[in-house]
């Protein structure tokens, strides 16, 4: 019984826990989440896809006229894509609540908008 | 397996167990209570991770490297740098030097209470358990703050850190600091006091210093054994060098040394964080590098939180490795699990097993098969758990 001071004094404190989903957890700023590619500044260069360990990048088309897709499931959040990219097109958010139930919706494309 | 008497028992220990630990399969032999002699068989869970080196580049080898596993993960990425570094023959900045000893300080710390409080779970003792695993978020959040991951920091690149560390990042490692000593001072005085732990640990899973030094034990297990061996200190890397610190040891050479080993070293690991903080060097966090290495082959060591790290790295000049050895310190404590466990008794394996902080280990479903009469049951791991309590209990 060498914690009962301890154990009374938790009594009155409120769970240390979330109740997730119910209560969200704060990301921490600069906490590594989701993988967003700003399109418009790609070059379709395929440094990203080089250095990526996961294989979660993938380009549809080449070079200038590239569309990217970023797949969630296999992407492990390291954030290399984002220090390699020469144009600064990808960035990293904190969002973390990523998961879903469809596996179509796990894959992100980010498409070029139709220039004419 | 031979009999020694009318009363052995061959009892197979895992190797399922999906959940919370890795798979790994032990042959005790038993004589009633008494484990006569034990057999480890590994490979359960073989991954083929140094095959798949030789397939990626030295890039996508920092994020595999940290893979090899979630604990002690900076451990693991820091022996992979030291190893390409030293092939490119590049001085970091030293900057990078304090912030990797910062980082791998944290990870000890996470590592060191996670035990403690698995050390608590296995003995009955939850209370323990949910109270360091609640101090442990301390330093998860920390992590996050300063490499952007809770595990699997992904904090090194080769030349250096990827994050640098501001003044409020300082500022909040040292307020998280300043918590973790005192509740660590609290569980230092405490622990010995309390007989939930220690009449399961005092004299339980004996590893006598000889011993332990023929067995090639590493880390916290070494270390209760009363040998003082530490990379950190024997082989200094990174920002050791310049960092004073004690290595801790404990004559007691059972588990409760282990755990007392592992708190001091919390404390120890706060102090070289403490120092690192005020000495932070100014200056760049790393230094661009061509992307090749140069042929060759190099040998490097880290002290992970479970003990020495060993990885071997050898280069033919492309931008991927020819070959990657890793030594993982529970790998080398393996021995001398045996050579605790043999004498002890049945209800003291899971305490004894967890007290070298295993990185891989299952002990979920047991077989106990009667050799003579072919009676055979089964227990998963929360019934031996509890067989054990109970056992221990009259
Ligand atoms: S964060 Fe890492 S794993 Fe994810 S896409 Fe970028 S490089 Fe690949
Ligand atoms: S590295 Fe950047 S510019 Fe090159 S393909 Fe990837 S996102 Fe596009």
């Amino acid at each position: 019984m060498a914690m009962q001071n301890e154990l009374v004094k938790s009594l009155a404190k409120k769970p240390a826990t979330l109740l997730y989903p119910f209560e969200k957890y704060d990301s921490i700023p600069g906490s590594r989440g989701k993988v967003v590619i700003d399109i418009t500044k790609c070059i379709g260069c395929g440094l990203c896809i080089r250095d990526c360990p996961a294989f979660a990048l993938e380009m549809v088309g080449k070079g200038p006229t590239c569309d990217m897709k970023w797949y969630i499931t296999r992407c492990v959040f390291c954030g290399q894509c984002v220090e390699t990219c020469p144009r600064s097109a990808i960035i990293q958010e904190t969002t973390y609540d990523l998961a879903g139930a469809e596996k179509a919706a796990l894959v992100i494309e980010y498409k070029r908008p139709k220039s004419s | 397996m031979k009999n020694l008497s009318e009363n052995t028992f061959s009892v197979p220990f895992g190797p399922q167990h999906p959940a919370l630990k890795e798979p790994e399969n032990f042959m005790f032999t038993v004589d009633g209570e008494r484990v006569v002699d034990v057999k480890i068989r590994l490979g359960y869970v073989h991954r083929g991770g140094e095959k798949a080196f030789e397939a990626r580049t030295y890039t996508q080898g920092l994020y595999l490297v940290e893979r090899i596993c979630g604990i002690c993960a900076m451990a693991h990425q820091l022996c992979y740098v030291n190893n390409v570094e030293a092939l490119i023959d590049i001085e970091i900045p030293r900057r990078a030097d304090y912030i990797r000893t910062i980082i791998a300080e944290l990870e000890r710390i996470h590592s060191h209470l996670l035990w403690v409080g698995v050390a608590g779970h296995e003995v009955g003792w939850d209370t323990l358990f949910m109270y360091a695993w609640r101090d442990r978020e301390v330093v998860l959040d920390l992590m996050e703050l300063t490499t952007g991951n809770r595990v699997l920091h992904a904090s090194n690149t080769i030349g250096g850190v990827r994050r640098d560390l501001t003044s409020e990042m300082i500022s909040r490692i040292r307020k998280g600091m300043k918590l973790l000593k005192e509740r660590t001072n609290y569980y230092k005085a405490m622990i010995p006091k309390e007989r939930t732990l220690m009449k399961r640990a005092v004299g339980v899973g004996v590893l006598k210093p000889q011993d332990a030094v023929a067995l090639c034990a590493v880390g916290p297990t070494l270390r209760a054994s009363g040998i003082k061996r530490d990379v950190r200190r024997d082989d200094p890397y990174s920002a050791y060098d310049e960092t004073p610190f004690d290595v801790i040891t404990y004559d007691g050479c059972d588990v409760a040394s282990r755990v007392l080993v592992r708190v001091d070293e919390i404390l120890e690991s706060i102090k070289i964080l403490n120092y690192a903080l005020e000495h932070l060097p100014s200056g760049p966090i790393a230094v661009r590098l061509p992307r090749g290495v140069p042929a060759g082959e190099n040998v490097s060591m880290v002290e992970a939180p479970r003990g020495e790290d060993i990885h071997y790295l050898k280069s033919n000049g492309t931008d991927k490795p020819e070959r990657y050895k890793v030594r993982a310190p529970t790998l080398a404590n393996w021995p001398a699990v045996g050579a605790m466990i043999k004498g002890g008794y049945i209800a003291d394996i899971p305490i004894v097993l967890a007290a070298i902080d295993p990185c891989m280990s299952c002990t979920d479903r047991m077989t106990f098969t009667e050799v003579n009469s072919a009676k055979s049951w089964q227990w998963s791991r929360d019934e031996l758990r509890r067989y054990s309590l109970k056992w221990r209990g009259k």
